[in-house]
């Protein structure tokens, strides 16, 4: 894992790179975190990865979160592991909730890290989350026709009673 | 010709359904369909207190079921940095190996019932219900024993439990020879699984496989060794490496994985320390129940820790292990109340799938059920 | 015509014992003849029902279908036909793949919302007669996941033979569920509780499917064993 120190020098090299792309950059419990504009993503991944002191050519997982209450709602995480040092740092891209039907985007990464591809498209399955430029974002756990994206904070958890003899009656 | 393989299928290793065009016999392309055990986990344990959260967490991958709890616990464990105490690590270490060597046993036992060893099946499972003995004997339960939690395992281990595990270790490794001497050189196993399904290393590392997969590859990358973590540090192991990538390395791969774990157990066992076998922070780990008789504080504790549970302050964390099947990543998200707000789980088969159409386009229907038995998906984990 | 239980008694000496062996092998050897013969055949043959025969037949030689969903399916069906718990010793290791020639299906798993329409494809294409077990908590009543993904409960869609409970149930408790199922196929169901605690006559039927109007000779089979039971 890239220290402190180490972790504001790779802040730092990137804003010559890519001015204004990293937003903050976040130390706890001995991993890394860079937050980053979800605009710039791309570009920040590409330098991590194709940079030659940097290397973080393994993506390990790309997840998504809900931040509710705090704003902005959506976190996408991108977990990088530079093989040869064994170090791991953690990219995040925070979006807004765009209000109504509309339904945050992202760029997708699969171009550059091939093993995105499902782990996208649980994202979206999950969150609604759009990433643009995926060749197949459709849902991949959850039923084709399923209305909604359960795992956000504010879809209910679901169930229903089961039915037993006294009360199959009331439940139809 | 497209034709449709599961969900209910004899050979897909749990309920995967595959979408396969087939122009003869031979595979064009491939579209895996998942999601018939999708059972909401991460949502469900959004609502659960922290040690609830355990047993719908090992139920996910439900053949490895103690690494889930490891990485869940670890994950938690490291986000509020409670250190547990040596014996705890090394008696987790024995479970984890144990559990890969059932992991591999089961995989073995389907997998050659597949290809149509099918004798193959009633010796692996004998030697598994030994295995799940001693589980019982230590956790209560064959499957999905909650015997990790956070802080260390749950209960010493009885006696008898070490003659056992010796017992248990010392034929181990002539049982595994007998598997191999069944299959290695079994000319229809190997014109079945030589030169079936490869991927290049550098294509397996772009989708993101690890494990078993890599390793049979030629990429030498085990989380055991890069990251420090329980009682590995201390052991001596080595990790098995494939050199063409194929079915058959795989196949190796796995053997070789197995005499190594019952390796690693020895020696944990050999050098199992002497003291608790759960942290002692109150605040997270309940008071052995001989005190609440005598003490008010840990009444409280334990009154506390049971009916809301502990709270973990806010933070997030990401932490992996090498599970039978690649890397098993916990990421945790913590809000600072007694319920965690995200729990998501990067699963290797769920990974690993995206490589099996770059192993079956191209060849045979039955090269690709071949692949599929030795790419060891497992289908509770992809699903979650 | 009833069945007549006439159990062949011990012998009472040694003697006795002699001449039942020197009776048998002339019958092996064909020897036996005329009124000898008429006598031995009559000490050994049971007579009873056709359908008693034929549940017999079927409790015994039950086809199960290879089906697993989840954790449940590495105790069984996988588990429960190896060495250890062997279910070929109750007459059911022939598993086979296809529903068509399949008996009964163990439900071993959670069943998930996507995962429903198949399973109950599956149970409407086997053939009569045709039994379902529901293994483990999940398929019975959605287990511990109470929430959007899982069905709770297999009887929300089709209709369950026998409920056998835990997470996962060992095979030894999936076996004595099959013994059950067994007893229920040969029509002596077994009361269990209710005879223990003196509770027969208090039996609900479900509603709703094939589940809902019991069998009239499953009535009947029921009103014997209470009869049986000298309650």
């Amino acid at each position: 894992m890239p220290d402190a120190p180490g972790l504001e020098l790779i802040r730092g090299e990137i804003e010559e790179r890519h001015p204004g792309a990293v937003l903050d950059t976040g130390f706890a419990q001995e991993r890394a975190a860079l937050v980053v504009d979800p605009e710039r993503i791309l570009d920040v991944l590409r330098w991590l990865r194709e940079t030659p002191g940097q290397g973080y050519t393994f993506l390990s997982s790309v997840h998504a979160a809900d931040y509710l209450p705090a704003e902005p709602r959506f976190g996408v995480h991108y977990e990088l592991l530079n093989m040869d040092r064994a170090e791991r740092l953690r990219v995040k891209a925070l979006l807004a909730d765009p209000g109504e039907d509309a339904l945050p985007e992202i760029d997708s990464c699969v171009e550059m890290y091939p093993t995105a591809e499902f782990q996208e498209r649980e994202a979206y399955d999950f969150f609604g989350i759009v990433f643009r430029g995926h060749p197949d974002l459709r849902r991949i756990l959850l039923p084709d026709d399923y209305v909604g994206w359960p795992q956000r904070r504010d879809f209910p958890i679901g169930g229903e009673p089961v039915t037993f003899t006294y009360n199959e009656r009331d439940l139809g | 010709m497209t034709v449709n393989i599961g969900p209910h299928h004899p050979a897909t290793h749990g309920v995967l359904r595959l979408i396969v065009d087939l122009e003869g016999e031979v595979v064009r392309d491939l579209k895996p369909v998942m999601g018939y055990v999708h059972t909401g986990i991460e949502k469900s344990c959004e609502d659960k207190s922290y040690w609830k959260v355990i047993p719908f967490v090992e139920r996910m991958d439900y053949v490895s079921y103690f690494f889930q709890a490891e990485a869940f616990c670890g994950a938690v464990e490291r986000l509020v940095e409670l250190e547990i105490p040596e014996r705890a690590k090394y008696l987790r270490t024995i479970f984890l190996e144990l559990n890969r060597i059932h992991s591999h046993l089961v995989w073995l036992g389907t997998t050659a019932l597949d290809l149509g060893a099918i004798s193959m099946l009633w010796y692996c499972f004998r030697d598994r219900d030994r295995v799940l003995d001693l589980f019982e004997m230590a956790g209560g339960q064959r499957m999905h024993t909650r015997y990790f939690q956070v802080g260390g395992v749950i209960e010493d281990i009885p006696l008898g439990f070490e003659a056992k595990l010796r017992e248990f270790i010392a034929e181990m490794p002539t049982r595994i020879e007998q598997y191999q001497a069944l299959l290695d050189r079994n000319e229809i196993f190997l014109r079945r699984t030589k030169g079936v399904g490869t991927v290049s290393r550098e294509r397996l590392l772009e989708l993101g496989v690890t494990g078993p997969l890599l390793r049979a590859a030629g990429e030498p990358w085990d989380l055991r060794k890069t990251f420090d973590h329980l009682a590995y540090p201390e052991l001596d192991f080595k990790v098995p490496v494939g050199t063409v990538g194929d079915c058959y390395d795989r196949y190796r791969v796995r053997m070789a994985e197995m005499v190594e774990s019952v390796r690693i157990a020895e020696q944990a066992l050999d050098a199992l320390p002497e003291g608790p076998h759960i942290a002692d922070d109150r605040k997270y780990v309940l008071p052995p129940r001989s005190e609440l008789s005598t003490s008010m504080e840990s009444l409280i504790h334990h009154f506390k820790l049971v009916t809301e549970g502990y709270r973990v302050g806010p933070g997030e964390i990401y932490y992996a292990i090498e599970s039978p099947r690649g890397e098993l990543g916990c990421f945790l998200l913590a809000d600072g109340s007694a319920k965690p707000a995200r729990v998501h789980f990067r699963d290797p088969s769920f990974v690993n799938l995206q490589a099996f159409r770059d192993m079956s386009v191209g060849g045979y229907v039955a090269d690709m059920i071949a692949s599929l038995g030795l790419l060891d998906p497992i289908l509770g984990g992809v699903d979650r | 015509m009833e069945v007549e239980r006439r159990k062949l008694e011990q012998p009472r000496d040694a003697e006795e014992l002699r001449i039942r062996q020197l009776r048998a092998r002339d019958m092996l050897r064909g020897e036996l003849e005329g009124e000898d013969l008429e006598r031995y055949v009559e000490e050994r043959v049971v007579t009873t029902t056709f359908e008693k025969v034929q549940n017999w037949a079927r409790a015994n030689s039950m086809f199960p279908l290879t089906f697993g969903l989840a954790c449940c399916a590495i105790e069984a069906p996988i588990s429960l036909v190896t060495a250890r718990y062997d279910l070929a010793r109750f007459g059911a290791e022939a598993l086979r793949a296809s529903p068509r020639q399949a008996d009964f299906i163990i439900l071993s798993g959670r069943v998930s919302i996507k995962m429903a329409p198949v399973v109950r494809r599956l149970y409407d294409q086997m053939l009569e007669p045709k039994w379902a077990i529901s293994m483990g908590a999940c398929s019975s009543s959605g287990g511990m996941f109470s929430n959007y993904a899982v069905v709770q409960g297999a009887d929300k869609f089709m209709p369950i033979d026998l409920h056998i409970p835990g997470c996962p149930p060992r095979p030894e408790s999936v076996l004595y569920g099959f013994t059950k199922l067994q007893r229920k196929i040969t029509g002596n169901p077994d009361p269990g509780w209710r005879r223990r605690y003196n509770a027969e006559g208090t039996e609900e039927w479900a509603r709703g499917g094939p589940a809902s109007a019991p069998a009239p000779d499953e009535v009947a089979a029921y009103e014997a064993a209470r009869e049986l039971a000298g309650a």
